[in-house]
């Protein structure tokens, strides 16, 4: 299980885990889970498109998922966020949809760009997969006061000079980097689930926001590895057990929120 | 529409684009499907619940693929999964502005990861690779005529929701709280609400697949409210806008097959997308600058 092709997983997947642990914490904090769901969902389209015209993949999702961003923080400013992203989301799936009608790329391929081959990483799609993750991570670091603030006290925030329309934009920026760091590594639907799970279960466990913020990249780290041995061990995809894992650890979460709360009230 | 059998390519491009029975088949279902996401996509718009909207159509491949796997309907599967999801959704509080997302994002994620599972199983179970495709992106030329009686059941119950709830709902979308002074049963008409949003996704989901779903429940509902804030008007509108993307996507993607010397057909989802999202982008754009207008005092008083 630690041995040959499999170390490039375990490294793989940590990476991925540790960057979805700290984008996660906010992506919770501010609401954006659609948007977690539509940027590495409609990139994926950009993958389509990049093996259609014979380019790299990652630089497909990654246009793809600036363009993506750059749609949703354009439109959003006059409409509302959730329209705004349903919409980009449809103009990007119905674009792969097009180019994978071009293209003679058949099911497996799509499957593993959806659900994630984290098994079959090769040693030189770690380079990128670390470089993008640092740069999402050091990101995240650098706007965290004024990312924290603008979450938590959106008013408060603009008092101070902190522009939420910025804020926006450029945590949907950090969304996209951290897309198509994990994309080809672990699917998209897999890192939507590790935006979403882990950091909503460490909020149940503490209310301040660096213990939160280690806590879900801790959460996350036991989800992928869990999710790999089980996987490895049951020969089922890894998508599943990385869903099960991150919606038992929500749900976990929750009810030790409510046990305590009833708790301390007598 | 990238793995069709080409056999299965061949009645649809018979000469004549009225007389071929799958295009009839296509026009009917999509222009159906188009007038209840208008209908009920204008309240999915109202009440901020798009993320919902979208989810339920991949939360559905999850029964829609288990369904698959034991050989029945893949719409039986939809709507059951969509059912439960609704039911876990509310559970975990899309009541709440701020529960909303992540009440939709567990869900969906918890779903996805059972679609991946089943997915899995389909493809190595049975000796199509076309499976994951036909799940995940519907096709609206493949539709077994039998369907139809089906479809309409479920078009008659959601849009049958919608209006016989229709003053409640619109006051609890608009204002929860005046709704409740009022005696309205707020959550009781969410609820409701949701089963309708449910149903009408899994239809279109299936039918016409999760992009055209979201692409119809959202899209024209949006262009719709732009242009008018009353709520009639607004789904007529909606209803209209959708169902003149779909029939003239299928149209475009009808002649597309000449199109490119490779002689292949372009993706109907492609096309009905596009005008969606352009229509919606005219609205937002000329809206906008005319709402710009009527902010300045002397232009509003003029006005």
């Amino acid at each position: 299980m630690f041995s040959g092709f499999m170390v490039n997983a375990w490294e793989a997947a940590t990476i991925v885990a540790v960057v979805a642990g700290v984008v996660g914490f906010f992506t919770v904090l501010r609401g954006s889970a659609f948007a977690a769901h539509a940027l590495p969902n409609g990139a994926f389209a950009g993958a389509a498109g990049a093996s259609l015209i014979g380019v790299n993949v990652i630089v497909g999702l990654g246009v793809f998922a600036l363009l993506g961003a750059l749609t949703i923080g354009g439109l959003g400013r006059r409409a509302r966020q959730d329209v705004a992203t349903a919409l980009a989301i449809v103009m990007m799936l119905g674009l792969g949809a097009l180019f994978l009608s071009m293209t003679t790329e058949y099911a497996p391929e799509i499957y593993s760009l959806l659900f994630g081959e984290v098994l079959g990483v090769s040693s030189n799609e770690l380079l990128p997969t670390a470089a993008i993750g640092v740069l999402s991570v050091a990101a995240v670091f650098v706007l965290y006061r004024p990312l924290l603030l603008s979450s938590v006290m959106p008013d408060a925030a603009e008092a101070r000079g902190v522009k939420g329309r910025q804020m926006d934009l450029a945590f949907l920026v950090v969304i996209a980097l951290a897309t198509t760091m994990a994309v080809p590594v672990v699917g998209s639907l897999l890192i939507f689930s590790l935006l979403i799970g882990p950091p909503a279960a460490a909020r149940s466990f503490t209310d301040r926001p660096l213990h939160a913020m280690g806590l879900s990249v801790g959460f996350a780290l036991v989800t992928v590895w869990s999710a790999i041995a089980l996987s490895f061990a049951s020969n089922l995809p890894i998508g599943f057990f990385v869903g099960a894992v991150s919606a038992s650890s929500y749900a976990a979460g929750r009810i030790w929120a409510a046990r305590r709360r009833t708790g301390r009230a007598p | 529409m990238a793995v069709m059998a080409p056999g299965s390519l061949a009645p649809v491009f018979e000469p004549g684009f009225f007389s071929s029975s799958p295009v009839h088949v296509a026009l009917i279902v999509g222009g159906v499907v188009a007038i209840v996401s208008g209908v009920v996509g204008t309240f999915t718009v109202m009440r901020g619940q798009s993320f919902a909207g979208h989810s339920l159509a991949d939360i559905g491949t999850a029964g829609g693929s288990a369904a698959f796997l034991v050989g029945i309907s893949p719409l039986y599967g939809f709507v059951a999964m969509n059912l439960i999801a609704a039911g876990v959704m509310e559970m975990i509080g899309i009541r709440r502005p701020r529960g909303r997302d992540l009440a939709t994002g567990i869900v969906l994620g918890a779903a996805l990861g059972l679609a991946a599972l089943f997915l899995y199983w389909d493809t190595t179970h049975s000796s199509t690779t076309g499976a994951t495709i036909n799940v995940l992106f519907g096709s609206i030329f493949e539709l077994p005529s039998s369907l139809v009686p089906v479809i309409a059941v479920f078009s008659v119950v959601a849009t049958g929701i919608v209006l016989v709830a229709y003053r409640p709902l619109l006051l609890s979308s608009l204002s929860p709280d005046l709704a409740a002074t009022r005696g309205v049963p707020v959550r009781l008409v969410g609820i409701g609400y949701l089963i309708a949003l449910a149903l009408a996704v899994s239809l279109s989901a299936v039918t016409i697949g999760a992009i055209l779903s979201t692409a119809l429940l959202i899209g024209p509902a949006a262009t719709a409210l732009r242009l008018t804030k009353r709520a009639v008007p607004a789904m007529l509108i909606a209803a209209a806008v959708g169902v003149a993307a779909t029939w003239l996507g299928i149209l475009l993607a009808y002649d597309s097959y000449d199109w490119l010397p490779r002689h292949q057909p372009w993706p109907v989802s492609f096309f009905v997308v596009t005008i969606v999202f352009v229509s919606y982008l005219v609205t937002h754009l000329y809206v906008g600058r005319s709402a710009r207008h009527r902010r300045h005092p002397v232009a509003a008083r003029v006005a």
